[in-house]
């Protein structure tokens, strides 16, 4: 049982405001991503809840129970670091074992949870290895058994994989969330990588600067970010941005006037929009397509065939350049002339503020 | 470009000329320990002689080697051992929970050994008289841990800060304590740091002299009042006093030289990282 909340949470240092006011409620067994790019303020509000920093205004409570000024260790929490911290001089079994051992758990029992977390995480034969002798993915584990052992109300991931190589990030990726479903604790992750915010989180929480940019699930973020960082900062590739005027508006939607030209259709029920507004029209690259009768031009600069998809560079005079996800087998060659097509009820428009005007609601079929 | 054989010869020359002027009176002071007084004083100075031990048995014999000797060993395992128990968690804390003033302090250390310890004899006198510890080895083991610990403190200071603070703070969340932290992470961890600090501080107090031949007599006299007596009133007996020298040093020398590896890794152990 763990149920974090965060009011006005802040972190000042001398010369610095770190976290600028944070609300946010995290329920029980809930697996809660926290992304960013580096300095946004993600690993100290971690290790704010974790206790190892201390939290200069607003109030923390766990299940109810301020916890401010609770110490790290009567939290109740555990926490993985990016660099796994495994105390060198002591085995895999006594890496897990230690804190139970200082907290005098009577050995035997010690015995039984390191050989249960070692059994989950497959470590059972490796417990008299030091962490010298492991590979990154079982230092990894020995980390998070040293966590499980405790039996903690909930866990605190430090971008615990990106010292892994690709394919043991992928595979870890899917252990984590296992384990979090097996366990039933509450686990709070923190990553600069939005594909693993987006594979794992039941939620996201988009920091940036210190203040939180959005809080939802992986697709409510895709579909519907709440302004133009969200927008950059999930999916990859990036969603491409055109500047433009609002210049007809109606029930179903509204027609944006772009900048060079070719007016692009908006399809969604209520846009916070009047025409005349100068908007930031965003779509992604998978919801553009090739098209003969494209409303927007310009020159394929660059043509990446990844096999499954093949992703197109335009580059437009005068304007950003823009994404497309064409087909496999579209044969566009770099300084193909080319003309694109973005799906009306997929593009979203943001306001000259960078928040976003509209707000679908999705279903999934 | 490779130096010619001349200039290679030259530099070898004066190299180990630097070298014998240097180490020639420790030299003398050992050939003179096994010379009877008259041939110690012989002029011009004699260089073939049938060796002796008659000296060391005088310096030994009338002397109470064995008592300074003692209270030498007392006094530097004593004061480093207190010494290091004070530090460690002083160290601790200023390598782990650094604050606004923790530069400060620890310059601030330092500034203390920049005082000569002459300038507060009396002040410290007069207190060890007071508390009557004066010529006591509890007497002088504090004022060598107090005078040693400003190094003992940076040196664990430095060691410690060389252990990634995770594994601490992963310890804290894990509810292990300070002192628990103390005693199963951080002791075996920067083991070699403090064997190296222990090593240096041994030998610190044991050559410490100043305050040896002034706050203690003859119960507490390390070797080196031993050494300082020899000079006394009843004139200078070279032979002799080159016999206790040699005796004096030869145990921190021995104790050197062979621990000497370990001190030069951890004198330079973050220098060189």
């Amino acid at each position: 049982m763990a149920k974090l909340l965060l009011e006005k949470v802040e972190k000042r240092y001398e010369g610095f405001h770190a976290i600028k006011g944070v609300d946010l409620s995290i329920d029980d067994r809930e697996f809660v991503v926290f992304v960013g790019p580096s300095g946004c303020g993600k690993t100290t509000l971690l290790r704010m809840i974790a206790g190892l920093e201390e939290i200069s205004g607003g109030d923390f409570s766990i299940d109810g129970v301020r916890a401010n000024d609770i110490p790290p260790d009567k939290r109740g929490l555990a926490m993985v670091f990016q660099t796994y911290a495994l105390y060198p001089h002591m085995t895999v079994a006594e890496n897990m074992g230690f804190a139970l051992k200082m907290a005098k758990v009577p050995k035997a029992e010690i015995e039984r949870k390191v050989a249960h977390a070692a059994e989950m995480l497959q470590l059972d034969k490796v417990l008299a290895r030091r962490p010298k002798a492991l590979s990154g993915g079982q230092r990894q584990r020995v980390a998070i058994g040293r966590a499980i052992v405790r039996n903690p109300k909930g866990f605190l991931f430090d971008e615990p994989l990106s010292n892994l190589d690709a394919a043991l990030r992928v595979q870890m990726r899917t252990e984590l969330v296992k384990l979090n479903k097996q366990l039933e604790t509450t686990m709070i992750y923190v990553t600069h990588d939005q594909v693993e915010a987006m594979t794992m989180a039941d939620r996201i929480v988009v920091l940036n600067g210190g203040i939180v940019e959005q809080v939802g699930s992986p697709l409510e973020l895709y579909h519907n970010p709440a302004n133009l960082f969200v927008a950059g900062f999930i999916g990859s590739p990036k969603m491409n941005l055109l500047q433009g005027v609002v210049s007809a508006r109606d029930d179903a939607g509204a027609d944006v006037k772009l900048d060079d030209g070719g007016s692009i259709r908006v399809a969604a029920a209520n846009i916070a929009a009047a025409p005349g507004l100068r908007v930031t029209l965003g779509i992604r690259p998978e919801h553009t397509a090739l098209a003969a009768d494209g409303e927007i031009g310009g020159t394929a600069d660059f043509v990446e065939h990844l096999g499954n998809e093949t992703l197109v560079y335009v580059r437009r005079p005068g304007e950003a350049q823009m994404i497309v996800k064409a087909d496999d087998l579209a044969g566009v060659r770099m300084g193909d002339p080319v003309r694109m097509k973005p799906q009306p009820a997929r593009a979203v428009l943001f306001g000259p503020d960078g928040k976003a005007l509209l707000r679908r609601e999705f279903h999934l079929r | 470009m490779k130096p010619s054989l001349a200039s290679r010869v030259v530099l070898a020359t004066l190299a180990w000329a630097a070298a014998l002027i240097m180490v020639f009176p420790i030299l003398w002071m050992l050939v003179t320990a096994f010379k009877t007084e008259g041939q110690a004083i012989a002029i011009p100075p004699l260089l073939i002689f049938t060796p002796k031990l008659r000296s060391f048995f005088d310096a030994t014999q009338n002397a109470g080697y064995l008592l300074f000797a003692l209270n030498s060993v007392i006094v530097s395992v004593g004061a480093t051992v207190l010494a290091i128990a004070i530090a460690f968690p002083a160290a601790y804390a200023l390598a782990f929970f650094p604050g606004k003033r923790t530069e400060f302090t620890l310059m601030w250390m330092l500034s203390t050994k920049m005082l000569p310890a002459v300038g507060v004899l009396m002040p410290i006198y007069l207190f060890l008289k007071n508390v009557h510890l004066l010529d006591t080895r509890l007497g002088l083991v504090a004022i060598d841990t107090l005078m040693n610990l400003p190094i003992v403190v940076w040196m664990l200071y430095s060691f410690f800060k060389d252990i990634p603070h995770e594994i601490l703070e992963a310890a804290r969340v894990d509810g292990v304590g300070p002192r628990q932290q103390m005693i199963h992470l951080l002791l075996p961890l920067a083991g070699p740091g403090v064997a190296s600090t222990a090593l240096l501080s041994v030998i610190l107090a044991w050559n410490e002299a100043f305050w040896s031949i002034n706050v203690t007599a003859s119960h507490a006299g390390t070797l080196a009042a031993y050494i300082a007596r020899f000079s006394a009133p009843e004139g200078l007996f070279w032979a002799k006093l080159s016999a206790a020298s040699v005796l004096a040093v030869a145990p921190i020398l021995v104790f050197g030289s062979l621990t000497q590896r370990r001190l030069v890794r951890g004198l330079t152990f973050g220098a060189v990282k």
